[in-house]
């Protein structure tokens, strides 16, 4: 039994990355109709500026958590004035050619200073140990980990759908030409909707810091699932990437448990199976 | 032409648009669009579908990717201007497929455009000229009726303080009693100051409301005359637009 809490354990903590990369995906996806393959390229350098953070100023977990998403927003909205606005209107194609080029440079160039083994981040002091639960042993940072990427999933989620802003980037996705007619500044909201989500990348690159490693191919690894985590639940809906990652993640630890064989394939099996049955995924609309 | 035989001089143009030629892509859909709009008017384009009367609306928005010639908004030229810049400016569009969002309630819809200028009408106004809004505000946008729709996409125009509104068929398949209700909102509008200027295939609606009219056909302005001349243009009017 205590194996199988261990296994479900570890599924939320990848279904977390899994929420918050997948719902990053999907808000930048609404906005710029760009399927962001330089997610997991972002999401890397969030914990590699945590890393530098510590090991170069000096600055800790906490800080880090907040100035690594902001620094490594700030770098997406560059790639997007300078390099992804000019794809506006054109085929899916150019945007994934684009940002898979991208990732792979951003990558390669951490490769050629890091090497491909890991660098240690070591967890914070106040979230060190682990509780008795009775039934289970529990790491405290793996707690924190999926209780706080809860809380930022559901936090975007509101930002998106029952704030004014969030109204003004649902109406955006629907007809930006329409609502830039209105005076909003539609660009500007795309750009910063890129930021929010590279943002958000970035924050699960530094919450997993502490448990994977720094490594140059962290995102590499870990984008590919999300990729089939997003098709599942459905390009563009902002609570369908929120459970279909946390369900998946929670899906490969119980296969672990059950069969550990075919714990790599689960997911996949599983979007082929969503994919005959409803192509638009689990919750997503049909798009025109 | 049109211009000089209807020219007024204690008017001030609102909107002056001269020579003005647009592309959708590739095809060239206005070849030379000359007219004016002044304060507190309703000017109505008149003309066949695909005459050119939304793509001009849409180029003097800002909206069309190409497009030369002048257009000129008070005393400042817009023609490179781009539409959120212009819809600050004071100019509010209503499209003619509404511009309803689905993923967005009556109210959220309603509060959308941002507030440009001071001097928009409030919220209460709002319900006082459109009461079917109030009693649907938590419903999903484009879960109302046409005809609400098409309330609610001239609605939250009116919140935004633009004195210069420009409705795209707003009468276009709707009942006549809704039909009815927008001649209303538009005569009071007028009253109140708006300058508007209309799209309409119905003349009959058009003739309820418009001060002046020009007929618009393959890209050009071709014609135009005041409202108390409709009478003695009917003749040519019915040749035009071919009813």
């Amino acid at each position: 039994m205590q194996a199988l809490y261990a296994q479900l354990l570890v599924g939320l903590i990848n279904g977390s990355f899994y929420a918050l990369l997948s719902l990053g995906l999907a808000v930048i996806f609404g906005m710029l109709n760009i399927i962001n393959f330089a997610h997991g390229a972002v999401y890397m350098m969030g914990a590699f500026c945590a890393y530098f953070l510590l090991n170069v100023m000096g600055i800790g977990y906490w800080p880090a958590l907040i100035i690594a998403p902001i620094a490594v927003g700030i770098f997406g909205m560059i790639l997007e004035r300078t390099m992804l606005q000019w794809l506006a209107g054109l085929d899916h194609l150019y945007g994934l050619l684009l940002t898979f080029g991208m990732a792979l440079i951003i990558q390669g160039i951490f490769q050629n200073y890091f090497g491909s083994s890991g660098l240690p981040y070591a967890i914070p002091d106040e979230l060190r140990g682990g509780m008795n639960l009775g039934f289970m042993f529990l790491p405290i940072y793996r707690g924190w980990v999926v209780v706080f990427s809860l809380i930022v999933c559901i936090a975007t989620w509101y930002l998106i759908e029952k704030t004014r802003l969030g109204a003004n980037l649902r109406a955006a996705t629907e007809n930006p030409t329409l609502v830039r007619a209105f005076g909003i500044n539609v660009p500007r909201m795309i750009t910063l909707t890129y930021g929010l989500g590279v943002g958000l990348a970035a924050l699960a690159g530094v919450l997993s810091a502490p448990i994977n490693q720094v490594r140059p191919l962290m995102g590499a690894d870990l984008i590919i699932v999300v990729f089939a985590v997003v098709v599942i639940g459905g390009m563009g809906s902002i609570m369908g990437s929120i459970i279909t990652g946390f369900a998946l993640g929670v899906i490969e630890g119980l296969t672990k448990y059950f069969y550990p064989e075919a714990s790599n394939t689960v997911v996949f099996v599983l979007m082929v199976l969503v994919l005959l049955v409803k192509p638009t995924g689990l919750t997503g609309r049909a798009t025109t | 032409m049109a211009d000089s035989k209807m020219a007024d001089a204690a008017a001030t143009p609102v909107l002056t648009v001269q020579d003005l030629e647009a592309w959708y892509g590739e095809s060239h859909i206005l070849h030379g669009i000359n007219f004016n709009v002044n304060t507190g008017e309703v000017v109505t384009l008149l003309g066949r579908n695909g005459a050119g009367k939304t793509t001009t609306l849409k180029s003097v928005m800002g909206i069309i990717g190409k497009r030369t010639g002048s257009i000129r908004f008070g005393d400042q030229d817009i023609t490179r201007t781009s539409s959120d810049k212009i819809a600050r400016m004071g100019v509010a569009f209503c499209p003619e497929e509404r511009g309803i969002f689905a993923s967005l309630d009556v109210r959220e819809n309603l509060l959308l455009p941002p507030v440009v200028c001071p001097g928009g009408l409030s919220l209460d106004q709002i319900f006082d000229l459109f009461p079917n809004l109030k009693e649907r505000l938590d419903s999903q946008g484009t879960k109302l009726s046409g005809g609400e729709q098409q309330m609610l996409a001239i609605a939250r125009i009116l919140r935004t303080g633009a004195r210069f509104l420009m409705l795209d068929e707003p009468t276009e398949g709707l009942a006549p009693v809704i039909i009815q209700q927008i001649g209303h909102t538009i005569a009071r509008l007028k009253k109140e100051g708006f300058t508007i200027l209309l799209v309409e295939q119905n003349f009959r609606f058009a003739a309820t409301v418009a001060d002046r009219y020009y007929i618009v056909e393959h890209g050009k302005v071709i014609d135009g005359f005041a409202n108390s001349d409709l009478q003695a243009n009917m003749d040519k009017l019915h040749t035009y637009l071919g009813v």
